[in-house]
C-alpha cells in the first residue's frame, strides 16, 4: 500500500507540474501584457510603467521568467491581485475553505443518496418504482447547474422563505448569535447551494451504481449467497454493494473536476464566497492572477482527491494496489 | 447482404475478420434496429431534429424580427398570449423568436466544438495508443494535467487572458477543453486493438502503420467515441449557457439560449417568461440530447459477434 501510495503521489506531483507549466504557457500566449489592462493607461509614465514591468520580470528572457515562476510557486507566492491589492494567494486563500466546505458536503450527500437509489432501483430492476426513479435520474442528471440553483433560490428561499437567499453567514446577526446558533446559521446557509450540487451528483452516481450493481447481482458469488439462505437485503447490502462500490469509488473521483466546475456556476448564484465566485469576479476585472492561480490550486485540489479516492479504492479493491 | 462462399471460408473461425468483411451490413443495421425499438432514444431523436430544424429555419419560420423592437413602450414586457406566445421582453423582442434565433447559436456552437474536440481527442489518442511505450506514458501524462484542471476554471482563465471571447473563439476553445476524454477513450480502444489477428493478418499483407490505423483500428473506436461526442454536445450546452449567464460567452449582437435566459435574470420578478422559456429550451434539448446518447450506448453496446 505504502509503494501503491508514493507511486500515485510522484504521479499528482508530476500532473500538478505540468498543470502549472501549462498556465505559464497561457498566460504567454495571451496577447499583449498580462498587465495591460491597468499599466497602459496613458496617464501612468512610461518610465514608472517600465519599471513595473521590470519588477516582475515581464522584460527577461521567457526561459528565466519561467524558473522564476516555478520559484514563486514553490513559496506559494501567486503573484498580486490587482483587484484586490493583497496577494492572489491571500486572496485564494480567504476562498478555498468555502469552496472545500460546499463540495466536500455536496459530494459526501450525493455519494450517500445516489449509492442508496441506485441500490434501491437494482432491487427493483424492471419495477414502476425504478422506472420513474430512472426518469427522475435521467432528468435532473440533464439539468444546468445555475438553473437548478436559481430554482432552488426561487422556491426555497424567496417564494417560500425557508433558507437564506445567500452568502455564507447572516452578516448583520451572525456574531450576536451563540456557538450552537452560529454553527446552525452556517449550516442554514450551506444547505441550498450543497443541495443543488448534491441533486446533480445524486442523479449520476444512481444511474452509474444502478448499472454497476446489476453486472454483479447476476454473478456466481451472489447466487451462492442466496443458496445459503441469507435474506435479500443482506444478500444485496453485504456482498452485492460492496463490490459495486468499488467503481462508484473512482468515479467519485473522477468527477471532481467537474464538481469543482459546477460549483463556480452555484456559487455565482447563492453568492457563496468561494474560489469559484473568486475567480468569475476576478475576471470580470481582468485579475489574471487570481484566475491563473485558481486554476491552478483547483487542479491541487483535484489531484489530492484524486490521490484520496485511489487509496479508499485501494483499500476497497486489493487488485488495484498491483497496478 | 447476402455473404459469399469465399467470404464465408475464408472467415470461418475469425470472428473480428468477419466483423470487417461486415462492417457494412449486418452489425450496424442491428444497430439501428435496436435503436428504433428504444422508445425514449426515438422520442429524444425527434425532439431534437424538431429543435434543429427550428434552428435552422429560423429566419424563415419566426414570426417576429429578433433585432427589430416593434413598439418599445406598448409592447414591452407582455405576458404570454396569442400574439406572443413567450411574451416579449423588456426591449419589447418576442422572446419566441429570440429563442429561435439563439437556438442556431446554442446548437451550432456545441456541434463545432465537439466536433473539434472529437477529431482531436481521436487523433491525439489513436497516435499515443499505437505508439506506445514512452511515448504513450508522455502524450497521456500531460492529458492526465489537463484533466485535472477543471474546464470551467480553465475556460475563465482563458476568457480573462484573451480580453473576453469572439464566438469563433468560444467555439476553438470549447472544442479545445473538450478532447481529453475522448482521447483516453481512444488510446484506450487502440491500445486493446492493437495486438488483433486483424491487425497482424494486415501487417502481414504489407500494410503500413498509417493505413492499419486509420482503415482497420479506426472504425472499431467509431461507436464509443460518437456516444461521447453525443454526451458532449448537452455538456457543451450546459456549459456555454453557464459561461454566457457569468457574462463570459456569447456577447452581444450575437444572443444564445444562455444570452436570452442571462437577460431574462434581470427582470425575474415581474416577467418570469423570459427566463423560464429559455430556461425551458436549455433543459429540454440537453436531455433529448442525453436519451439518445443512452440509446446510442445501448443499441452500440449491443454491436458485439456472438461469441463462436
Amino acid at each position: 500500500m505504502r509503494r501503491f501510495l508514493a507511486r500515485r503521489v510522484a504521479h499528482g506531483a508530476a500532473v500538478i507540474f505540468i498543470a502549472a507549466s501549462l498556465s505559464f504557457l497561457l498566460v504567454h500566449l495571451a496577447p499583449g501584457d498580462p498587465f495591460a489592462a491597468t499599466l497602459d493607461n496613458a496617464a501612468i509614465d512610461p518610465a514608472a510603467r517600465d519599471r513595473w514591468r521590470a519588477e516582475y520580470g515581464l522584460d527577461r528572457p521567457l526561459a528565466e521568467q519561467y524558473v522564476r515562476f516555478l520559484g514563486q510557486l514553490a513559496t506559494g507566492n501567486l503573484g498580486p491581485s490587482l483587484m484586490y491589492h493583497r496577494p492572489a494567494a491571500d486572496v485564494l486563500a480567504d476562498a478555498v475553505p468555502h469552496t472545500l466546505l460546499l463540495m466536500s458536503t455536496a459530494l459526501v450527500v450525493s455519494f450517500v443518496v445516489g449509492v442508496a437509489l441506485g441500490a434501491w432501483q437494482a432491487a427493483r430492476e424492471g419495477s414502476a418504482g425504478d422506472r420513474v426513479a430512472g426518469t427522475a435520474s435521467l432528468v435532473v442528471a440533464s439539468l444546468p447547474e445555475f438553473w437548478l440553483g436559481l430554482v432552488l433560490l426561487m422556491l426555497l428561499a424567496y417564494r417560500v422563505p425557508l433558507f437564506p437567499a445567500g452568502g455564507v453567514v447572516d452578516l448583520g446577526m451572525h456574531d450576536a448569535l451563540s456557538p450552537i446558533g452560529r454553527v446552525a446559521d452556517r449550516a442554514k446557509h450551506l444547505v441550498l447551494p450543497a443541495l443543488t450540487l448534491a441533486l446533480l451528483g445524486a442523479a449520476s452516481i444512481a444511474r452509474y451504481q444502478r448499472a454497476a450493481l446489476l453486472e454483479v447481482l447476476p454473478q456466481d458469488f451472489i447466487r451462492t449467497a442466496r443458496a445459503k439462505g441469507l435474506g435479500e437485503r443482506r444478500v444485496i447490502w453485504r456482498h452485492a454493494l460492496r463490490n459495486a462500490l468499488v467503481p462508484t469509488i473512482a468515479l467519485a473521483g473522477l468527477s471532481l473536476p467537474t464538481l469543482l466546475g459546477g460549483a463556480v456556476f452555484v456559487e455565482q448564484v447563492f453568492a457563496w464566497p468561494g474560489m469559484g465566485g473568486v475567480a468569475a469576479s476576478a475576471f470580470a476585472a481582468r485579475d489574471y492572477q487570481v484566475v491563473i492561480g485558481a486554476t491552478m490550486l483547483g487542479a491541487v485540489l483535484v489531484v489530492i482527491g484524486g490521490i484520496a479516492t485511489d487509496v479508499l479504492h485501494a483499500a476497497v479493491d486489493p487488485r488495484v494496489r498491483a497496478r | 447482404m447476402g455473404r459469399t462462399a469465399i467470404d464465408t471460408a475464408s472467415t470461418a473461425g475469425h470472428p473480428e475478420a468477419v466483423a470487417s468483411s461486415v462492417a457494412g451490413a449486418g452489425p450496424w443495421r442491428a444497430a439501428v434496429r435496436r435503436l428504433v425499438h428504444d422508445r425514449s432514444a426515438v422520442a429524444g431523436l425527434i425532439v431534437l431534429a424538431l429543435i434543429a430544424a427550428v434552428a435552422v429555419a429560423a429566419p424563415l419560420v419566426a414570426p417576429y424580427d429578433p433585432l427589430v423592437q416593434h413598439d418599445i413602450v406598448a409592447l414591452k414586457n407582455q405576458a404570454p398570449s396569442l400574439a406572443h406566445p413567450f411574451g416579449t421582453d423588456e426591449f419589447s423582442r418576442d422572446v419566441l423568436t429570440r429563442l429561435m434565433y439563439g437556438g442556431r447559436v446554442s446548437l451550432a456552437v456545441a456541434f463545432l466544438s465537439v466536433l473539434l474536440a472529437a477529431t482531436v481527442g481521436t487523433a491525439y489518442g489513436a497516435i499515443a495508443g499505437y505508439l506506445g511505450g514512452a511515448a504513450d506514458t508522455v502524450l497521456m501524462r500531460v492529458v492526465d494535467a489537463l484533466l485535472a484542471i477543471p474546464r470551467v476554471l480553465l475556460l475563465i482563465a482563458v476568457a480573462t487572458l484573451w480580453n473576453g471571447l469572439e464566438i469563433t473563439g468560444l467555439v476553438l476553445l470549447l472544442g479545445l477543453t473538450g478532447w481529453f476524454g475522448v482521447s483516453r477513450l481512444v488510446r484506450t480502444l487502440v491500445i486493446g486493438s492493437r495486438d488483433s489477428e486483424f491487425v497482424t493478418a494486415a501487417r502481414a499483407l504489407g500494410a503500413g502503420d498509417t493505413r492499419i490505423l486509420v482503415q482497420h483500428i479506426l472504425p472499431h473506436v467509431v461507436s464509443p467515441v460518437l456516444v461521447a461526442a453525443t454526451l458532449g454536445v448537452g455538456n457543451v450546452i450546459v456549459i456555454e449557457a453557464g459561461l454566457t449567464f457569468l457574462g463570459m460567452g456569447v456577447q452581444p449582437p450575437h444572443a444564445s439560449w444562455g444570452s436570452v435566459f442571462h437577460d431574462g435574470m434581470n427582470a425575474f420578478a415581474s416577467s418570469w417568461w423570459v427566463s423560464f422559456f429559455a430556461g425551458a429550451a436549455l433543459v429540454v434539448t440537453v436531455l433529448a440530447v442525453n436519451l439518445v446518447a443512452d440509446g446510442l450506448r445501448e443499441a452500440l453496446n449491443a454491436r458485439q459477434l456472438p461469441a463462436r
